[in-house]
């Protein structure tokens, strides 16, 4: 168990080298200046640019920059300034993140305890009343995209019933994400809830739940240790690799609900050039996918104790 | 903090309990109560996050320039018909327009209660105008004897001095200025915010400067909660004529212009400088006379890039050519509908509300004639290759109206005219910086101060930093010169209006229409008024109890 995990974390140095090293040449190849891009339509003297490219280092071969950033990385655990305003990145993703995994963490609740609950449902009543029912529920937000579904929500809770107020203050009151949170969990619920109901539907037919029912067990037991703790190997996969795409996702989300998370760092990044607020973001979502995968594969062998790791 | 929330929540108490007496009297009684002006009151108003830090020498984009004006007060001010206001400056005069004397207002102290001396200008300008401090707004110390030396242009050139010859202390409160060679419109460009004084503690430590700005304007910095807000409160020690009229202002942070619109009408947000574009046919209703719909100084022009070769090769393009294509665009009915009445068509290359604007600039060739438009191409050589493309940035919502002009054009002349798409402003900048542009790129100017000169030396000079089409004509050149070194200001605006009217001849840039200003306000304020740059004027506001 150990060693696998030491393993699985060895494994991380390499793909954690490889991503950054792909994003970071991708950034620097699209067209674009980003210097240039400071002082817009009415243009600056050559002697400037050149002043505020060698002030950022950007008059270094791609090669140089790359191995700098990684070594201030590595060694200062400095991700470097952005190139617009100067801020050290670190400090950029952390006013941002934060924000994003409050909203990622009450998606997730969401879509974990009412995407599992209607998949109990469904699953215990397949094909009758109930089951329907929550399939055309569970397809009908599936097909709607995120952007009109916050709409909607927005449109008749916030303009018409005035329950909500429309967008996120700067103070991130609980009340206020509600309705980011349900919208960007959302799609996943949906997910949740059909794999939890396929799961659980064919392990009702499995040979240890007739052995469990004819031990006389009580009926709670049977569903709630026997068929569910079974049914939840390809539920919890889904949910592993979903927090971080709720964390990476959220990009329309936020806009429509003016939370000042990862979204926008990422739109803002791309759009301005700015290689290493991107190099740094993409660094820690994919941290976020890597421990998440690991959480997964070891929470298996606590779900069905025959799955064993060398 | 937490004295300050139980007294908004009496307040809103206070509040409920007033509106429902008004309901239970007289509504007129209730107004009356509700439009009572507070002196202190703190409103908000929508600006993105400053792209850079806030130095006086490198905020150039409006979400830093609208914060910079309310910390900062220049020696001057221009009043709505363009003529000077003294804001800081007793006087700044001059008898020849290269010898500048300036004298400043007693008393006038810093936000850390240091005066602000002569000492204070000259330090800001030498620092801003140096090029190891790579200070975006640098040129605009150009016109200063010895910038040359202290600002070299060519690329990797090193400076020679540390200071502006041109610039000299006389006493606390007197220093003067020497260009190095006549320029009138001098005294209006001091009103920029780059020849803002800075205190000695901005030299101490200029990376804390940039965050937390120290000025000698009617607020003072308070907060910079990055990506959310930024807070300033008003000076009371201010002595300017421009003193707030509030409490305070908080610039918020929207992801997008509809949230702040939604906002606005809940009642979260009191200003809005601009109206998204699904909001644009509502707006009016929405918001009734709180809403704000005025032109203000900038244009919109297609810009022809002169190197190109379709315009070079085989021989330079003939202006009747352009002449013809910008008679071909259908200007009213375009701004009518692809823009929804956003925009003004204009009549010339100076926008409205500058000194020495004239109506009908251009004369006749921003009139939609597609007959003429086509007699003029041919009688021009015609459109080489019989095609044309506009190059614009995706990002910026361009799209539309490029498709709209290319339409007119190939309808009224058969030229064919399509969209060069460039994914966003950095890979539209990049192109024309490093001259790829095909054809014609869309291009745009708001004033940096209220002269016509800026919207024609500035642009159509050879080698002129706005100048980025390469258009270049010695005969106009040697005009401007002498417009731009005319003896006293009157003169050179009287100038600067025969060569806009002898522009037609050379055609450098086709121009298109005038930005407007579709914004609105909350019930909450009064007295909301928008600048001729197009942002709203802070000080002005006042906050309803």
């Amino acid at each position: 168990m150990g060693r696998y995990v030491a393993r699985r974390l060895l494994q991380m140095i390499p793909v954690f080298l490889g991503t950054t090293f792909l994003i970071f040449f991708m950034v620097y190849s699209l067209p674009g200046d980003p210097v240039l891009g400071l002082f817009g339509d009415k243009g600056v003297d050559p002697a400037t640019l050149a002043a505020k490219r060698h002030e950022l280092g950007l008059d270094l071969p791609i090669w140089e920059q790359y191995w700098n950033y990684m070594t201030n990385i590595i060694l200062h655990f400095d991700f470097g300034n952005q190139i617009r305003n100067g801020r050290p990145v670190t400090e950029v993703l952390g006013d941002a993140f934060p924000i994003t995994l409050q909203l990622a963490a009450m998606a997730f609740v969401f879509e974990l305890v009412f995407g599992i609950g209607l998949g109990v449902i469904a699953g215990l009543k397949a094909g009758r009343l109930a089951d329907n029912a929550i399939l055309i529920f569970t397809l009908l937000i599936i097909s709607i995209p995120v952007f009109v579904l916050g709409y909607i929500i927005k449109m008749v809770f916030a303009f018409q019933l005035e329950w909500i107020e429309p967008n996120v203050s700067n103070d991130q009151l609980f009340s206020e994400m509600l309705a980011p949170a349900i919208v960007l969990g959302g799609l996943s619920l949906a997910y949740v809830a059909r794999l939890t109901r396929t799961s659980m539907a064919e392990n009702l037919r499995a040979d240890y739940m007739r052995t469990a029912v004819a031990k006389g067990l009580p009926k709670s037991r049977v569903i709630g240790v026997h068929l569910l703790r079974n049914s939840m190997i390809p539920v919890v996969t889904f949910l592993g690799t979903d927090i971080g795409a709720l964390m990476g996702g959220a990009v329309v989300t936020e806009g429509i609900f003016n939370v000042k998370g990862i979204g926008g760092v990422i739109y803002e990044s791309i759009s301005r050039r700015e290689g290493t607020t991107i190099v740094g973001l993409v660094t820690i979502l994919v941290i976020v996918y890597l421990v998440t995968s690991l959480l997964v594969d070891l929470l298996y062998a606590v779900l069905d104790p025959r799955i064993r790791y060398a | 903090m937490r004295g300050a929330k139980s007294a908004k929540w009496v307040a809103g108490a206070i509040v409920v309990a007033l509106a429902a007496t008004a309901c239970g009297g007289g509504s007129d009684k209730g107004n009356d109560a509700k439009g009572e002006v507070d002196p202190n009151g703190i409103f908000s108003i929508e600006v993105g996050e400053p792209e850079k830090p806030l130095y006086t020498g490198d905020t150039m984009e409006s979400n830093g320039s609208i914060v910079m004006a309310g910390l900062f007060s220049t020696l001057v001010d221009y009043k709505d018909d363009g003529s000077l206001e003294m804001i800081n400056a007793e006087s700044v005069e001059t008898t020849d327009s290269k010898m500048w004397t300036v004298k400043l207002k007693k008393g006038w102290k810093f936000h850390d209660g240091t005066p602000v001396t002569a000492k204070s200008y000259v330090d800001a300008w030498n620092w801003n105008a140096n090029i190891d401090n790579a200070m975006g707004l640098s040129s605009w110390f150009a016109d200063i004897k010895g910038f040359d030396k202290v600002h070299p242009e060519a690329e990797g050139a090193k400076s020679t001095a540390k200071e502006l010859e041109g610039l000299k202390v006389v006493d606390d409160s007197t220093f003067t200025i020497e260009l190095s060679k006549a320029t009138p419109a001098f005294g209006h460009k001091l009103a920029y915010i780059v020849f803002a004084p800075l205190p000695a503690s901005f030299y101490k430590d200029t990376k804390a400067a940039g965050q937390k700005p120290v000025g000698n304007g009617p607020y003072k910095f308070d907060s910079w909660d990055h990506k959310k807000q930024i807070k300033i409160v008003r000076n009371d020690d201010y002595t300017g004529p421009n003193k707030a009229k509030n409490g305070g202002v908080i610039f918020k942070n929207y992801t997008t212009l509809e949230a702040a619109y939604e906002d606005l009408k809940s009642g979260n947000v009191d200003v809005l400088r601009q109206i998204g574009p699904k909001d644009l046919p509502v707006y009016r209703q929405d918001l009734g006379d709180r809403a704000v719909d005025q032109p203000y100084s900038s244009i919109q022009t297609l810009a022809i890039a002169f190197y190109a070769d379709q315009w070079k090769k085989p021989k330079q393009v003939n202006p009747k050519v352009i002449q013809g294509l910008s008679m071909a665009i259908d200007r009213a009915t375009i701004t009518k509908t692809v823009l929804q009445g956003t925009r003004e068509p204009a009549t010339g290359w100076v926008a409205k509300g500058v000194l020495g604007y004239q109506e009908n600039g251009a004369g006749d060739i921003t009139k939609y004639d597609p007959a003429k438009a086509k007699a003029l191409i041919a009688e021009g050589g015609g459109v080489p290759n019989n095609a044309i493309t506009i190059q614009f940035n995706a990002d910026g919502g361009h799209k539309e109206w490029v498709d709209a002009v290319c339409n007119s054009i190939t309808q009224a002349t058969q030229v064919k005219c399509t969209g060069d798409s460039k994914p966003d402003f950095q890979a539209d900048l990049t192109a024309r910086k490093s001259k790829q542009v095909k054809s014609i790129y869309r291009s745009g100017w708001v004033l940096d101060y209220p002269i016509n000169s800026n919207f024609i030396s500035d642009l159509f000079r050879t080698g002129a930093a706005g100048n980025q089409g390469d258009f270049s004509n010695k005969e106009l050149d040697a005009k401007i010169a002498a417009a731009d070194g005319a003896a006293t200001l009157d003169e050179s605006v009287k100038q600067f209006q025969e060569i806009e009217k002898s522009l037609v001849n050379y055609m450098p840039s086709i121009p298109l229409w005038y930005y407007k200003v579709n914004a609105g306000y909350s019930e909450k304020v009064s007295g909301v008024k928008y600048g001729q740059d197009g942002d709203p004027i802070l000080t002005g506001v006042e906050v309803k109890k």
